[in-house]
């Protein structure tokens, strides 16, 4: 499975929620499909993107929140993790995708490609849905069932470690953090 | 008893009601007692207990973000251990994050192993050009962690408040 083709299968499905993404790859691609206002890149700061959803989803508990993650990231912060599990946001989806390897900076194999096992981790941790798929159908299937379930959960999708040819868009940082922030702020207050 | 102020970590809580802040992130320390078990009593504030204080930067970002007004409470050696987060996302977005930091190893600090954070805290605040202030007596907490707060806000940054022993500490 491709990334770029496990974000298309669930855009239609994840235009109207709140996302916060990983830097590099799943940035640039799920902007090349389509940037919404509720869309954040976190274009650093590796690890932190669940803690973000983490926070938005505590702050917002009447909107669905999507983390588009990574392998790299998240093993980052696992220990973030079971502060998951340990608030359960059901309004938070995790999605980890994991291309066993550190993509933007050389393709160099994280610990995933020697048997770490992030979903089994989350599973440890306390997050009570977790799952991991390999097929694009696997995929669909599983990220609307946890869509459906309302409940925490830790979905990772084994991708090809492939992606753009650059990682620079042309949505600047700050333009994204401002115009997020204001999406959010404005349903809040109508 | 715990020698760690109750009267004024409480005044300390109250200021941080008073702006408006209604979730914290905290990773328990010494001094902090009172300040997280007011967290957690109270049905007002969102209380976040973290693995490790980087996360709090994530946490916080997110909570802004989203309209919600937030404070980190953390070690000095916390605040060593969340730089990357503070630089990478905080500073890197503009997030205005209020971050309480209980200054060990300063003048009086008996536990030998808190000695070396004491020394190189405010160096690295100015290093990474954090704004912040002391919190070493009562009669100004209020209006520091006001104005601390206030600065936060308009600058959209990063600012630290530091817990001192003459404070927090009963001895």
């Amino acid at each position: 499975m491709r990334r770029l083709d496990a974000l298309a299968a669930i855009y239609p499905k994840i235009e109207d929620a709140v996302v916060v993404t990983i830097m590099g790859a799943v940035a640039a691609e799920l902007q090349s499909i389509g940037h919404r206002p509720h869309f954040f890149y976190l274009q650093h700061a590796m690890g932190l993107a669940s803690s973000m959803g983490l926070g938005i989803a505590l702050a917002r508990p009447e909107r669905q929140v999507i983390v588009l993650d990574g392998d790299g990231s998240i093993l980052m912060n696992l220990g973030g993790l079971t502060t998951l599990a340990r608030y359960r946001p059901r309004n938070l989806m995790h999605v980890v995708f994991d291309n066993e390897s550190l993509l933007s900076v050389g393709g160099f194999p994280t610990a995933t490609s020697t048997g770490s096992d992030i979903a089994g981790i989350a599973a440890a941790a306390g997050v009570p849905r977790t799952a991991t798929v390999r097929t694009l159908d696997a995929f669909e299937r599983a990220f609307s069932e946890a869509l459906a379930a309302g409940d925490l959960t830790t979905l990772v999708a084994k991708v090809e470690a492939v992606g753009p040819a650059g990682f620079i868009t042309d949505l600047g940082l700050l333009e994204n953090r401002f115009s997020f922030a204001r999406a959010l702020r404005g349903e809040h207050t109508r | 008893m715990s020698p760690v102020s109750a009267t004024h970590s409480r005044l300390i809580y109250d200021a941080l009601k008073g702006c408006g802040i209604r979730l914290m992130s905290a990773l328990p320390e010494t001094w902090l007692v009172h300040l997280i078990r007011l967290a957690e009593d109270d049905p007002e504030m969102t209380l976040v207990r973290l693995a490790k204080e980087e996360e709090g930067v994530g946490i916080s970002a997110g909570a802004h973000l989203a309209g919600v007004k937030s404070a980190m409470l953390m070690q000095n050696h916390g605040f060593l251990a969340s730089v990357n987060g503070i630089v990478s996302c905080a500073q890197l977005y503009r997030i205005p994050l209020l971050m309480l930091i209980s200054y060990r190893g300063e003048f009086g600090e008996r536990d030998p192993w808190q000695t070396e954070g004491g020394a190189v805290t405010e160096d690295l605040l100015r290093a990474l050009r954090i704004p912040f202030a002391l919190l070493d007596r009562p009669d100004h907490v209020a209006h520091r962690i006001a104005k601390a707060q206030t600065l936060a806000l308009a600058a959209n940054k990063p600012v630290a408040l530091l817990l001192c022993r003459d404070l927090m500490w009963e001895d």
